[in-house]
């Protein structure tokens, strides 16, 4: 990403950003709230323009490009509000994901429940851990199981980059490393480049390599996650002074 | 395409009728006439409505499909049912496509009322154009079948028969598609189909233009019929209303109930008109009353929950 701004009126929500992710990265992203994390995602996945600058993927530009261009081009995402069918169950979810993954234009004319996309649907329901609550509609389901849904539907597609809003939002402080520990499992298998979205220090630290810390639009640093929990400008405009004084 | 339990249905069911009709007496065959071809543009509604879209302007295509069957009568002679037929849709299905460019934009009253305005517009060019048969409309010659005149509708009914059946079964199977399948996905969440890479207004474009085929199917089967064409009971936009009022009727759970909720409206209709001629009105508001308050899912709900009861027993 180069030069990359986002200015809603006289709002700076994004300003001169630039940053180089590299191949199978686990990069979190940390910010109070406003600080610019979500535009950040959502201008990289294609939901805002920004107002200038560039984010180059492989060589190719996706400034301009519409949302499923994007995810075409190898780039998903999950969302802070799971975005999920909710009037369908795990497995028709997952199964729409999967027919619109292996069948574009056309194809989308053939039948879409297949011996084959059937096989590929118990191998994302077994590795999300998802196969006690297939036939489960969505709209009963706690708000874990459709978080992990959101991500499941958002990785069939087989993306090189994931982007990853709050993964842990919503979810009870018993139940987060047990999220985060089959979601992170599943994408390093896949070797899929992470970029997430979060508040919790101790996910942060736990899985990711990579630290990118924002403040009013601005990277304010960039670094491994120990040194970054330990930067100054960081404990004051991230995490807050209290926390760190807590912490000791 | 046939291996599933509503095309065996269909199939059955149609030859069953086909069979009937031969005996049956001449208005109950016309009142199968008139209910299958409603039928075919309550179809294309239903594909809509799963999409959570709600067009109270069919009647455009509806109209177009009859006038085209009205206007090769009357300047080329061309009566052969089929080619009547392909017009009709192909007509529709043209503006379908040409509109859906811009309907695939739009959602929830906008998308409704625009279909609307457009069909009000094709009124409103008709009624005042004399070319077109203006307020009066026009009458049709008797369709014939591959050259050959029948002597009754009994070889109309057949064909209606048949079209609805295929077309029933062509839907039935779209569903099952991932195009079709998308339907239900796009009511839910269009964010979520477009991150994962299919583009909503081209899913919407196609369902729109599918719809606008079938319902220029209807037209053109209705107005060969009745044998009359003209604007007030082609395009107006009560014939708007009487579609999503049958649609609602029928229930969006399958593609059998719009043969069924199209005959029991027509049912309906003659029987208050013939119970309350002046009143006849009230009775079909009293019914839709009844529906949306105690089975909002039509008339298919119903058939469900008895077949669900059978089932447990």
């Amino acid at each position: 990403m180069r030069d990359l701004v986002k200015k809603f009126g006289a709002v700076v929500a994004a300003n001169d950003i630039n940053v180089d992710i590299s191949k199978g990265e686990i990069v979190g992203i940390i910010g109070a709230n406003g600080a610019g994390k979500t535009c950040f995602v959502n201008m990289v996945t294609g939901y805002l323009p920004p107002t200038a600058g560039s984010i180059k993927f492989e060589g190719e530009e996706l400034v301009g490009l519409e949302t499923r261009k994007i995810t075409h081009a190898g780039i998903s995402r999950s969302f802070q509000v799971s975005q999920v069918f909710h009037s369908m169950t795990v497995g028709e979810n997952l199964m729409i994901a999967l027919a619109i993954a292996n069948n574009r234009a056309l194809d989308a004319l053939s039948l879409m429940d297949t011996p084959e996309l059937r096989s590929k649907l118990d191998n994302v329901l077994n590795r999300y851990k998802l196969n006690a609550q297939k036939d489960i509609t969505v709209s009963a389901l706690a708000q874990g199981v459709r978080k992990l849904l959101d991500i499941a539907m958002a990785v069939v597609s087989k993306p090189r980059i994931l982007l990853l809003d709050e993964p842990t939002s919503g979810i009870s402080v018993e139940e987060k490393f047990d999220f985060m520990d089959i979601v992170m499992g599943a994408l390093k298998e896949d070797g899929v480049t992470v970029l997430f979205v979060e508040h919790d220090m101790e996910i942060v630290a736990r899985y990711v390599s990579r630290v990118l810390a924002f403040y009013q639009g601005e990277i304010i640093a960039d670094m491994p996650p120990k040194k970054a929990l330990a930067d100054k400008k960081v404990q004051e405009f991230v995490i807050g002074k209290e926390h760190h004084k807590k912490k000791k | 395409m046939f291996n599933d339990k509503t095309s065996k249905f269909l199939l059955v069911a149609g030859l069953l009728l086909i069979l009937g009709g031969a005996f049956a007496p001449n208005w109950i065959v016309n009142q199968f006439m008139f209910g299958f071809s409603r039928a075919l543009a309550i179809l294309g509604l239903m594909v809509l409505w799963r999409t959570g879209l709600v067009s109270f302007g069919h009647a455009f295509y509806f109209g177009l499909g009859a006038y085209a069957v009205a206007i090769l009568d009357i300047k080329l002679g061309v009566t052969d049912v089929f080619l009547r037929l392909i017009a009709g849709a192909l007509v529709a299905g043209t503006a379908g496509f040409l509109v859906g460019f811009i309907m695939r934009n739009y959602r929830d009253i906008f998308f409704a009322m625009l279909n609307t305005a457009i069909s009000m517009v094709l009124f409103g060019i008709v009624v005042k154009t004399e070319a077109l048969g203006s307020t009066d409309g026009f009458a049709i010659s008797m369709s014939t079948i591959l050259g050959v005149s029948p002597e009754t509708k009994y070889p109309l009914f057949v064909i209606i028969t048949l079209v609805g059946m295929v077309s029933a079964i062509l839907v039935n199977y779209y569903l099952k598609t991932t195009f079709g399948k998308l339907t239900t996905a796009i009511r839910d969440n269009e964010i979520r189909v477009e991150y994962l890479g299919f583009s909503v207004a081209h899913a919407i474009h196609l369902k729109y233009s599918i719809s606008a085929i079938l319902a220029g199917g209807a037209g053109a089967l209705m107005a060969m019929s009745l044998g009359q064409v003209d604007p007030e009971s082609m395009i107006n936009w009560t014939v708007s209303g009487e579609l999503v009022f049958i649609t609602i009727l029928s229930g969006p759970g399958n593609v059998i109930a719009p043969f069924i909720g199209s005959l029991v409206f027509e049912v309906l209709r003659t029987y208050a008109f013939e119970l309350a001629p002046q009143a006849w009105q009230l009775i079909m508001g009293a019914t839709f009353l009844t529906i949306i308050f105690f089975i909002p899912g039509g008339i298919w709900s119903v058939l469900e929950k008895i077949g669900g009861k059978k089932n447990d027993k």
